[in-house]
């Protein structure tokens, strides 16, 4: 019984891809994710290297609150390890593992959002703000968008979880948990990008 | 060569009609060839009672072939073009000694700037004309092209030249009108509600002509300035 | 080892149990759903055709009184003349309209969502109700953008391609609110387009039928397949850049401002999508034409292999060409070098086509049904539009050419000579098969002539126009000597344009009264070797009792040795000739 827990897709599926539909369709909606984000990744380096004075002469730690965003990165890692538990709970019918480390993804990932949102508001004190050049056009609008997913994740994560208190996955079909935790690891590797092109270089 | 093309005046229209009308013939060719075949066989196979269709799925040499003739023979029209392209628009086309002429694009309307007697733009001697770019006939030209607030596009089409406008950015686009004469200047990017009639008079003098034009629009100026 | 339930969450006809809303509205069935997006995308067709006379009534009678011209606000038609920001609005939204939620709803909306489950031989997409919520995220993005024209300073007037400064900046256009609804529409719409590919790719991935290997999939499939990868990664570039945009129009952000940004940055983005998406809108209208002609010849598809590598050829090569549309832009003109090369060479997978559909005709036996003659259009008039782009390509003769109506020609012999043709014929091909009737075939062909006639003296005039430097997008052309000579060629264009809307109404008319009045149909009148045409018309909810095993290639027609000219996917040979009835006929 090595394998139990391990979902396999119907017999005639895998002439196809191999894996069940809403895993396949989870991966191929990410492909769209990536070019959104690389539209924006692609614009905001073509703006920066044709406009480097738009930016701040010693880069943009000298507005932006590297140490707290850093803790918050590390917070939103931890999320993916608390997702990455939550899947393999739910590999073995630990339901009470399965509710319980969803429950840390849930409220690491609202932390996340909500620590951004406190960083907008003292930018937005400091007056760095999106019509502050190119630097707070890009800012806001790449962070902002990753914030949004990251809210969307969360939103979802919250329906998982109440479908996981009501016994909803099992060992033997688990897609829910799988497919939910595919997109939080893509957010969060995104995030990791994010960081570091947009705070550190 | 006025055939389907109207008539050019500029040093390099030549070369560029030259392309066209070659890709005229080769399309020309590929066009007939196609489109009789279509016709030819739409009238041969038309299906009659007895007949039965050819249960053929394909022919490799064939394939090959009208594979490698369209691929050879667009890649040909691409290098000869790009030689041409190169004279036009490379970095290193503009002429020596060409006289810089400065024009601003804006809505709805082109100011013309002259670099007066001393020869160089952004002088004291420089003038603005509204509407009107004279130059003088067998001279290249190259024009420092700006704009105020949208993206024009600099099109005379006597003399096959066309440059986008666009705020922010300084381009340099040259030609040499070969035929005196009246010409125009029309925008060929949408600009706003007055985009079109975005147009200006292009007249092209002989030598002495363009000399008498200037010294009469610095006169024209001093007279302002006092 | 544990086994998924199955991907599709419901039985097979149980749908009598459902009420009319469920069953028809907020459908989840895909050949519903298709049939939505065809009504709303004739609907779209028919605004952009609307549009389009007004554009024309202004180029072939400017300054003369517009018939009807009273229903129009004084702000956009005054004492019966069409004012010229008006005209700009008109230009723009033909264009938005016609790409955006005609032409391409109409080949990846309609036919990838009735034909990839049935082709493949699958109940249902993978989806059933993101499905769903892709035809419902469409309807509202339409409204938006239709919302545009009742807005204080109209719809958005800065063409289809929307080019920063101008689009962005309400004082350089006079448009206000207009401009971001144009925005705000196309990211709904882009949100739907991307659901839908994401359910598209699944489905042809992971719920092609026993035997249905993918060398045995119909070309109308591959297309819409590679069609979908397109969708899913060229869309969201527009997505990212209308967002630009749209920040720079309300929060003050400044990707595309001229002195604290870059304009053309905007045009790379734009761009960048916008060349995969016209091989979107040209894909699956080669894809069904194949289907047609292998049909209409009782031939196999002369090199189906090749047809399959071409297309994807060109989606491959469709994305390194963008900078095509910017060789005048200011761009570094040593670009200008490298796209000319790629554009130069996307044109040979296309011409391997255009052969390959001549070498199926060969030696063919053929049938001339309506289906057949729009496809058989569809390739006299792509190969015209296809060799104009060769022009363009070259950079120098782009300089005399580009944005004059030479592009015009350009774009609406591939999108309406080339897409429009095959949507009227797959329309009428796989008509009986949504409706269970088959459209009059007398007044097909009518429509047919009619409007190859007349669509040929519209658009291949044009090409003359912008050879004498006719420029695009201009209100009145006579501001120019050098154009004087046009106005007699636009009033034939306009009159001949007048023409070919209202032989439009023959379809409209044939689609409307064929549904109640036409033939009935049985499941395979073209005697097609489709799976769809194993089913009956219209097939159950749930296609099959039982999904089909497929034994057989996509296009085996006249099969030496066999009575019947055509060997459906869901049969061998050696069954045929067994004495196994047809299925179908």
């Amino acid at each position: 019984m090595a394998d139990a827990g391990v979902m396999r897709p119907m017999p005639h599926t895998a002439r196809g891809a191999g894996v069940y539909n809403q895993k396949l369709g989870m991966w191929v909606f990410l492909g769209s994710e990536i070019m959104f984000f690389t539209a924006l990744i692609g614009s905001y380096v073509i703006l920066r290297v044709g406009n480097p004075g738009a930016w701040p002469e010693h880069g943009p730690r000298e507005v932006l609150a590297i140490p707290i965003t850093a803790a918050n990165t590390f917070l939103l890692i931890c999320s993916s390890v608390s997702m990455v538990k939550a899947f393999a709970a739910a590999s073995v019918g630990d339901q009470k593992g399965l509710r319980l480390w969803l429950i840390a993804t849930v409220l690491m990932g609202a932390a996340f959002v909500s620590v951004q949102a406190v960083e907008y508001t003292e930018l937005v004190h400091k007056g760095f703000v999106p019509s502050a050049g190119l630097f707070g056009s890009t800012f806001y609008t790449m962070t902002g968008f990753h914030g949004f997913h990251v809210s969307v994740g969360v939103i979802c994560m919250i329906y998982v979880t109440i479908r996981a208190f009501r016994g909803k996955y099992s060992a033997a079909d688990h897609r829910g948990i799988e497919v939910i935790g595919l997109y939080w690891h893509f957010v969060d590797l995104v995030w990791i990008i994010l960081f570091t092109i947009v705070y550190l270089i | 060569m006025d055939w389907i093309l109207p008539h050019a005046v500029s040093s390099y229209a030549g070369d560029i009609d030259a392309i066209y009308y070659l890709i005229l013939v080769i399309t020309g060719i590929a066009f007939v060839v196609t489109e009789a075949a279509l016709v030819w066989f739409l009238i041969k196979y038309r299906g009659r009672p007895g007949r039965q269709a050819s249960y053929i799925h394909g022919n490799t040499k064939a394939e090959i072939v009208w594979t490698a003739v369209p691929a050879v023979t667009v890649v040909v029209i691409g290098l000869l073009s790009g030689s041409v392209w190169n004279s036009i628009k490379g970095r290193d086309s503009v002429p020596a000694g060409a006289i810089p002429i400065g024009v601003h694009a804006k809505q709805f309307e082109w100011n013309v700037t002259y670099p007066g007697a001393d020869g160089q733009l952004g002088t004291g001697d420089d003038f603005t004309v509204r509407n009107q770019l004279h130059v003088p006939v067998d001279t290249p030209v190259v024009v420092h092209l700006s704009s105020e607030d949208v993206i024009h596009s600099f099109f005379i089409p006597a003399f096959r030249v066309k440059q986008d406008a666009v705020p922010g950015m300084h381009i340099r686009v040259w030609f040499k009108a070969m035929e005196t004469g009246e010409y125009e200047l029309a925008c060929a990017e949408l600009c706003g509600l007055g985009h079109y009639r975005m147009r200006a008079a292009v007249t092209v003098h002989t030598a002495d002509d363009y000399q008498r034009w200037l010294s009469e629009q610095s006169q024209t100026v001093a007279l302002q300035e006092r | 080892m544990a086994s998924i339930a199955a991907p599709v969450e419901h039985d097979v006809g149980h749908s009598h149990e459902l009420s009319f809303v469920r069953k028809y509205i907020f459908s989840t069935d895909h050949k519903i759903i298709g049939i939505q997006f065809l009504l709303m995308s004739l609907l779209f067709l028919l605004i952009g055709g609307i549009l389009a006379m007004l554009i024309r009534w202004q180029q072939g009678f400017p300054g003369q009184v517009l018939p009807g011209g009273g229903v129009f606000p004084e702000t956009m038609v005054s004492d019966g003349i069409i004012l010229p920001e008006f005209y700009n609005s008109l230009v723009t939204m033909h264009g938005t309209f016609m790409v955006f939620f005609a032409i391409m709803p109409l080949l990846v909306g309609v036919f990838g969502n009735y034909l990839i489950p049935l082709k493949i031989g699958a109940p249902d997409m993978a989806f059933p109700r993101l499905n769903m919520a892709s035809f419902w995220l469409a309807v509202p993005a339409g409204f938006l953008m239709i919302a545009g024209f009742f807005v204080i300073g109209g719809s958005a007037a800065a063409g289809w391609t929307s080019y920063p400064p101008l689009a962005e900046t309400s004082e350089y256009s006079g448009v206000y609110l207009g401009q971001q609804l144009w925005c705000v529409s196309l990211i709904v719409l882009g949100l739907s387009s991307i659901l839908g590919a994401t359910n598209y790719i699944t489905t042809v991935i992971n719920m092609r039928a026993e035997g249905m290997t993918w060398f045995r999939l119909p070309l109308s499939i591959w297309a819409l397949f590679i069609t979908s990868i397109l969708v899913l990664l060229a869309i969201p570039i527009l997505s990212g850049a209308v967002i630009m945009l749209l920040f720079d129009q309300t929060i003050g952000t400044h990707f595309f401002k001229s002195a604290t940004g870059l304009p053309i940055l905007w045009q790379h983005l734009f761009w960048f999508f916008g060349h995969p998406e016209v091989y979107i809108l040209i894909l699956p209208a080669m894809g069904v034409v194949s289907d047609i002609i292998a049909n209409g010849s009782r031939k196999p598809i002369f090199g189906y292999h090749s047809m399959v590598y071409a297309i994807i050829g060109i989606a491959f090569l469709g994305w390194v060409v963008w900078g095509h549309h910017m060789f005048q832009s200011g761009m570094n003109p040593t670009l200008g070098m490298s796209f000319m090369i790629s554009t130069m060479v996307i044109a040979v997978p296309s011409a391997i086509k255009t052969f390959n559909w001549l070498g199926t005709l060969w030696r063919g036996n053929i049938r001339f049904h309506v289906p057949m003659m729009h496809a058989c259009a569809f390739v006299s008039m792509f190969v015209i539009g296809g060799l104009s782009g060769v022009y363009m390509a070259s950079t120098p003769v782009d300089i005399y050419i580009h944005d004059t109506y030479f592009i015009v020609a350009h774009i609406h012999y591939v999108l309406f000579g080339g897409s429009l043709f095959a949507i009227f014929g797959a329309i009428t091909f796989w008509y009986p098969k949504m409706f269970g009737r088959m459209m009059n075939p007398f007044w097909g062909k009518i429509h047919f002539w009619l409007t190859f006639i007349a669509y040929n003296a519209t658009f291949f005039p044009m090409h003359q126009l912008g050879l004498e430097g006719h420029m695009r997008r201009i209100y009145d052309a006579s501001r120019y000597d050098f154009l004087s000579g046009t106005h007699g060629l636009n009033v034939f264009i306009s009159i001949s344009a007048f023409v070919l809307f209202a032989s439009q109404l023959i379809f409209v008319l044939n689609f409307i009264l064929s549904w109640f009045r036409g033939a009935k149909a049985g499941a395979n009148p073209w005697e097609d070797t489709g799976l769809e045409w194993t089913t009956p018309s219209p097939p159950p909810h749930g296609n099959w009792p039982a999904t089909p095993t497929v034994y057989t290639p996509p296009y085996e027609f006249s099969v030496p040795g066999m009575a019947q000219d055509y060997l459906p996917q869901d049969q061998s040979k050696d069954m045929v000739t067994a004495g196994q009835p047809a299925k179908g006929g």
